[in-house]
């Protein structure tokens, strides 16, 4: 299992970075992918779309189940990654490089709260 | 209680993904139940079946036994070694399990079952069988191994070149015993993935070591991931899912499985079926394929012109490289109709097609 000390991480798996531009890049972890087996299907908010933090907001299908992606922090929707859409099983060959989708945050600040990759990987162990 | 199959440490050494099933602590994949399938469908792959549990039945009263325990007959089965796909009803026409049962003599079969409901189904073949001269034992002293793929009888041979000559002239659901060094093995032409292959039956002691050999001539293991999806593209119902105590066999696709071909014979469920089918209005039990993009899964709400169905199983198909389903939906719903599949907030258009979508390493659409 990776788990990049430069990322932050929820305790629903998804991970998210901070960008020079200030925008917060997310995307499911390598543990996320791991469990869910191979992905066929993702499901991206469109542009523009305000999300509240902890809120279903997209959708990633392996052949066994549905998994709902729960937004790391408020903020608007500013890039889907179409790319990843159409190669789904991008997001098991490398979690963090296949991103689902950036965001302007509402407040940066509220990257802090998220769990650090140390925090995360207790998290990881136990689910 | 988690129970676990005489291949359980050989999985967890080739590095399975161990999964409750049904009680069982079974590998639902090797690293990409993808792969698993493909392989299968182009090659030849191995499943560990051995918490499926087979019940040797005995006595001069079998046959009028299984006559009145399934729905289909066993008047059928001449040949020593043929096979039958049959249900087992409720009086209600409920479908209690379907199973396999392999004909030897008159006086003396094996029946299959699932793993799920193998307790439940012998308590009811006991209960039945109180007003037969027959016994039944179940075989907990065997494993079982499926090895399914285009290559899956050649790679078995290479295995156990010796057994080619038992098996050899084996037709489609046929089985024939093997005996070596005073052990005997049952091999069987039988499936669930829709393609060719065999599924035998090894004593305990012996499991691991035939795993090792088959992986040796080239069959991949394939976990219970790929076997779902392969049963699917089959169009081959999973019980539980697909029918249960809730459904008949005539509104699940198994109206084949049926026989009321002769009068006199009187099987558990069949006045409730006769009934059913003399009220009409049955539902019928068809293949879905989605035109829009997403993933069909089990129990999703199916919009048609005729009232709503629902989806009894669903999944990604590999071979197909889209999304099929199964699903029962209301009468004068026909193959090649437009429908509509609620997926979360939305509704998602879906073709109506016969429920077999990919078999013999192809598509069948």
């Amino acid at each position: 299992m990776s788990v990049p000390a430069d990322l932050k991480y929820t305790a629903s798996h998804e991970w998210a970075r901070l960008e020079a531009d200030g925008t917060v890049t997310v995307g499911i972890t390598d543990h996320a992918q791991e469990a869910l087996g191979d992905i066929v299907f993702l499901e991206l908010p469109e542009i523009g779309r305000q999300l509240e933090a902890g809120k279903e907001c997209a959708v990633v299908e392996s052949v066994k189940a549905a998994s709902d992606i729960y937004a790391p922090i408020a903020g608007e929707v500013v890039a889907r990654n179409d790319a990843a859409v159409d190669a789904p099983e991008s997001v098991n060959q490398d979690a963090y490089a296949a991103w689902l989708f950036k965001l302007k945050p509402a407040n940066a600040a509220d990257l802090n709260g998220l769990l650090d990759a140390a925090a995360y990987e207790k998290v990881a162990a136990e689910h | 209680m988690i129970q676990k199959t005489p291949l359980y440490d050989t999985h967890v050494a080739a590095g399975a993904k161990i999964v409750d099933f049904a009680g069982w602590q079974m590998p639902i994949n090797y690293g990409s139940q993808i792969e698993e399938h493909h392989v299968v469908r182009r090659d030849a792959g191995m499943f560990d079946v051995s918490h499926m549990l087979a019940i040797d039945l005995v006595g001069c009263e079998s046959k009028a036994f299984l006559r009145r325990l399934l729905a289909n007959d066993v008047a059928k089965l001449t040949v020593p070694g043929k096979a039958l796909y049959a249900c087992m009803l409720q009086e209600d026409g409920g479908v209690i399990d379907d199973l396999i049962v392999y004909f030897f003599t008159d006086t003396q079969y094996r029946i299959v079952v699932n793993a799920g409901t193998a307790e439940k189904d012998l308590a009811w073949m006991r209960l039945v069988a109180a007003n037969f001269a027959v016994s039944l034992t179940p075989r907990r002293d065997l494993a079982m191994i499926a090895v399914q793929g285009p290559q899956a009888r050649e790679r078995f041979w290479t295995a156990f070149p010796a057994a080619r000559a038992a098996s050899v002239t084996l037709g489609v659901f046929q089985a024939a015993e093997w005996t070596v060094d005073g052990v005997t093995w049952l091999i069987a032409r039988t499936g669930y993935t829709g393609e060719d292959g065999f599924e035998i039956a090894v004593p305990v002691a012996q499991a691991a070591g035939v795993w090792q050999k088959l992986v040796e001539a080239g069959v991949n293991p394939a976990g219970l991931g790929a076997r779902d999806t392969l049963r699917l593209e089959a169009g081959m119902n999973l019980y539980g899912q697909d029918m249960d105590e809730t459904q008949n066999p005539l509104e699940s696709g198994l109206t084949w499985t049926v026989d009321f071909k002769d009068a006199a014979r009187d099987f558990i469920g069949k006045s409730a079926l006769a009934g059913r089918q003399a009220q009409g209005n049955l539902r019928v039990f068809l293949g879905l394929v989605l035109l829009d993009k997403g993933v069909l899964r089990a129990h999703q709400k199916v919009v048609t012109p005729k009232g709503d169905g629902e989806t009894t199983s669903g999944s990604f198909s590999p071979t197909l490289n889209q999304s099929i389903a199964l699903a029962r939906l209301p009468a004068g719903v026909a193959v090649g109709d437009e429908v509509q599949v609620a997926i979360r907030d939305k509704l998602l258009k879906a073709k109506v097609v016969k429920p077999v979508f990919a078999r013999n390493g192809q598509s069948q659409l």
